[in-house]
């Protein structure tokens, strides 16, 4: 029965990683642009939250709200200013910038907020849990996986059934004829970063009040977050949750068996997904 | 005054020069056909007035109006529509979304209007204060996406503002059902995956695509490459119900025949130049032989 | 009549330069008779730095695979010594070869790996390896765990040529350690360029030079992209290793965190190479002093300093992506290491037809 729990544990935990995940997931699938500094970005959400809500003594999904569109700003400023410079047949562009935006962000961040520990603060709602049949479930992570399930929906729905999605579908399959239809390539960019930077506020939320961050921790999500992306198979959307999940149960597993083991069993697992399906668990188009 | 008007045009990719100052008009009502040899320059030319290759804004004038330098969905969205050589279908979206496409970016501002104008203002600003009123030198304007993105996040060094001038509308004759009712088997299809069409079928997906945004001038690259005589046949059908909803035509046509049939008035390019003007009736076999292959043939 | 063609890399300027760089070998070699102790530290840095910063520009520069996992050949190397010398006894100077023997077999199922991705995934995929590199070296009770360990007292005063050296320059053992790290420093830092400049002019060069610019063009004249790759990507985990192994011999302290730091050991080097000029060997040398010049002036601001570099590095890479170095052969067209084939001699003369 402890095996149920610790399965299910991790497929709670694979929900934080697809949030993690959705928003590189989305960029990556529009724009081909891997961006490194994601996890930072997260971080920095978190942050953002943490201010907004010791300055104004919100509750953490108040300040989320709040935050949600600074950070939409946030990504359609930097995709028109920065990223979509980077963009091209050469990939070491992107990458060095977006590398560099990293380092920028963790040492701004340290600056700003020392090296200490943080903690959103949701009060009762981080210890409360519900009995499902033998096992105890946090409510906590509940709604983390439901939330990454209702991020991913939506996104599905903004990509098949809007036009700014279409938008998206068009640019990514061919920018010159999408501009020909009247489309601006580097604005429809722009929003895909901006949306994207709006799941980022929901991942910065649940990384916020689940555990404890500090400005370090952002590569390590970025981590989990490509694996999720690599495993679900490159730009599927219900692919990343998957990976998620892969990850997140592999890591309560080997934690269950050694609680030095649990990151490295997340690893473990991607080199083993990768080694059997390349092209991940569900790769889109042939 | 002409509707669409070239004036010396030309065109170079890096080192290597397409266009000679080309010089061509259409004017209102028009079919203008387009024809010569591979590598004669009909579809750079077709690249320069659409924006995706820039030019000199004085080279290309819309309505007396200079759009040389115009990116290309500002050219689209002045009402310049472009069936693109190669149909260029979007294979993620199906026979209706890829319609729909041409259909929704029609004039008028919304947030990511204001969000950019106030990004490049504060860019300028900050140019100002840090390089002086004259800022940094003009970038040129390159073929590359790079570029064009570069450009266009850089805003306005040198480049004027894309949506100043008149707006086409974008209201007119052409819809889903229009588009319809021209190509029935479109309807049939409607939620294929674009790429699933036969090649004649994806043609009319892809003029259907460049109609609907209502264009005044709708620009035909190539569109019978590769399709059989009757398929051919079908497609050209078309045109003079497209004439009808008020658009005036270029096609640009290898098939020499063709073209002459639907045409008013043809130019032969060759070689990055205009060889050959004329009415179909008022231009023989011979000279169009000269024109086409050099003089020398 | 026959007009005397030959194709030749030299410049006037390379031949000057390769005078120069053998005169400034000497001169470097000689420095612990006239320099203090804490510059042979510091040219110990740089010379290491621009060691890494030369392979990791043979990769992306030349090779075209953009790793950001380079650290996991740092840690394994200097892993690789401290476990011979606390485990077996073995002398810390040789066992810097199986620092580089430890990165190289490592590299092979890392390669293997890695190879299925592209790109940006690549990238990353290299990351989550040296992730696991390091996660797995921490579980290593022996040499510290987690915490880590220094490399033992009597291991460090028996190795070998110590005695000689601080009888020669009467200086203390530890002082002599110093010098002996940093000729070992400049032979890797020399042995490295002089190797790396010598492949690039090799037909193996210029196929590696075909395999960035393109894989299925460079596929298609015949030239095996994938065993280039390889050869690359084994070549500079090999150095990385060597030179990690070097570091930490020096350094006599190692922890998994610091052996596998992303930050020192790939994003350092990363902007080393950028901020000099990718694809070049003068590059990472500008790159590596301007780096410890940025160092050395704004050592006092901490973490300002990092996020300066991260801004620096993101500015050069969108205004001057051909870097210092780029700018500074744009406007005088100077080659120090050409590998260019340029035909000389003879007057090129057309046919009249």
């Amino acid at each position: 029965m402890i095996w149920v729990d610790t399965i299910l544990q991790g497929v709670l935990l694979g929900g934080l990683y697809a949030l993690f995940a959705a928003g590189l997931s989305l960029v990556f699938g529009i724009m081909r642009l891997v961006n490194l500094a994601h996890g930072d970005l997260i971080v920095f959400g978190a942050y953002l939250i943490l201010v907004i809500v010791s300055a104004l003594g919100l509750h953490p999904v108040v300040g989320a709200l709040l935050a949600a569109p600074l950070m939409f700003c946030l990504g359609w400023v930097l995709q028109k200013a920065v990223l979509n410079r980077t963009l091209g047949d050469d990939i070491l562009p992107p990458l060095l910038v977006t590398f560099g935006l990293s380092i920028a962000i963790q040492n701004g961040l340290l600056e700003g907020f020392s090296a200490d520990s943080q903690r959103l603060s949701m009060g009762a709602l981080e210890t409360a849990s519900v009995a499902v049949g033998p096992v105890s479930l946090g409510v906590l992570p509940l709604l983390t996986f439901g939330s990454a399930v209702a991020v991913i929906v939506a996104l599905n729905q903004v990509m098949y059934r809007t036009a700014i999605g279409r938008a998206f579908r068009a640019t990514s399959d061919d920018p010159v004829t999408a501009s020909l239809m009247g489309i601006r390539p580097d604005r429809v960019f722009a929003t895909a970063t901006a949306l994207a930077m709006l799941v980022v506020t929901v991942a910065a939320l649940y990384l916020g009040t689940r555990a404890n961050f500090d400005p370090a921790i952002g590569p390590a999500r970025l981590i989990y977050a490509f694996e999720a992306v690599i495993i679900g198979g490159l730009g599927s959307l219900w692919g990343t949750l998957a990976g998620g999940i892969v990850i997140g149960v592999a890591q309560t597993v080997g934690a269950a068996i050694n609680p030095e083991w649990q990151i490295l069993a997340g690893h473990v697992a991607f080199l083993v997904v990768l080694l059997l399906r390349p092209r991940g668990l569900f790769p889109r188009g042939q | 005054m002409s509707l669409l008007e070239t004036r010396s045009l030309t065109a170079r990719y890096g080192d290597f020069q397409a266009l000679f100052g080309v010089d061509i008009r259409l004017e209102p009502g028009e079919t203008v056909a387009i024809i010569g040899a591979n590598g004669a320059g009909k579809t750079t030319l077709m690249r320069a007035i659409t924006g995706v290759l820039r030019s000199a804004p004085d080279s290309i004038l819309y309505r007396g109006a200079p759009i040389g330098d115009l990116p290309a969905d500002a050219v689209m969205k002045r009402g310049i529509a472009m069936v693109p050589e190669g149909r260029r279908l979007f294979p993620s979206l199906s026979v209706e979304e890829n319609l729909l496409i041409g259909a929704q970016h029609k004039g008028g501002r919304d947030f990511g209007d204001a969000l950019d104008d106030l990004l490049t203002e504060t860019g300028r600003d900050l140019r100002r204060a840090f390089f002086g009123p004259h800022g940094l030198p003009p970038r040129r304007p390159g073929l590359a996406l790079g570029d064009r993105l570069r450009a266009a996040a850089l805003g306005p060094h040198g480049l004027p503002r894309h949506d100043a001038g008149p707006q086409h509308t974008g209201a007119g004759y052409w819809s889903l059902e229009t588009v319809y009712d021209l190509f029935p088997i479109l309807r049939e299809r409607r939620h294929s995956p674009g790429t699933a069409l036969s090649g004649g079928q994806q043609q009319m997906v892809a003029i259907g695509r460049a109609l609907i945004s209502n264009p005044d001038v709708l620009l035909c690259d190539e569109i019978s490459l590769g399709l059989a005589p009757v398929v051919i046949r079908d497609i050209y059908a078309a045109l003079p119900r497209i004439k009808a909803s008020g658009a005036s035509v270029i096609v640009v046509e290898q098939d020499i025949g063709q073209a002459l049939a639907v045409a008013d008035r043809v130019y032969c390019m060759m070689e990055g130049r205009v060889t050959l003007t004329g009415k179909p009736s008022e231009i023989g076999r011979a000279d169009i032989h000269a024109a086409y292959f050099g003089a020398a043939a | 009549m026959s007009a005397r063609y030959s194709v030749t890399t030299r410049t006037p300027a390379s031949t000057g330069a390769l005078i120069a760089a053998l005169a400034l070998v000497v001169l470097l070699a000689l420095a612990p008779l006239y320099a203090s102790r804490g510059l042979i530290q510091d040219l110990f840095f740089i010379l290491t730095m621009l060691t890494l910063a030369q392979f990791w520009n043979l990769l992306a520069g030349y090779g075209g695979l953009v790793s950001v996992g380079q650290q996991a050949f740092v840690g394994i190397g200097a892993y690789a010594l401290y476990g011979v010398v606390i485990l077996g006894g073995v002398d810390p100077v040789p066992a810097i070869l199986l620092g580089g023997v430890a990165a190289l077999v490592l590299a092979i199922p890392t390669a293997f790996f890695a190879f299925r991705l592209q790109g940006a995934y690549f990238a990353i995929g290299t990351w989550v390896i040296a992730e696991i590199a390091r996660l797995g070296v921490a579980q290593w009770r022996s040499v510290g765990g987690g915490t880590g360990t220094s490399l033992p007292r009597d291991a460090l005063g028996d190795m070998m040529l110590v005695e000689g050296i601080a009888a020669l320059f009467d200086v203390r053992a530890s002082a002599a350690r110093d010098i002996l790290a940093y000729w070992l420093a400049l032979a890797l830092a020399a042995g490295t360029i002089a190797g790396i400049y010598a492949l690039l002019r090799t037909r193996r060069g210029l196929a590696l030079a075909a395999v960035r610019d393109n894989t299925e063009a460079a596929r298609s004249v015949g030239v095996d992209a994938g065993r280039m790759k390889w050869l690359v990507f084994l070549t500079a985990a090999f150095g990385t290793g060597l030179a990690g192994g070097l570091i930490y011999l020096q350094k006599a302290r190692i922890s998994p965190d610091a052996a596998f730091s992303v930050t020192d050991w790939t994003a350092y080097v990363i902007f080393i190479v950028v901020i000099g000029c990718i694809g070049t060997i003068e590059g990472p040398i500008i790159g590596v002093l301007v780096f410890f010049l940025l160092q050395s002036l704004l050592a006092d601001y901490g973490s300002w300093y990092l996020m300066l570099l991260g801004l620096i590095g993101i500015a050069v890479m969108l205004f001057a992506p051909r870097g210092l170095w780029g700018l500074i052969s744009e406007k005088t067209g100077l080659q120090l290491f050409p590998i260019r084939r340029r035909l000389v001699g003879g007057v090129l003369t057309s046919k009249e037809g």
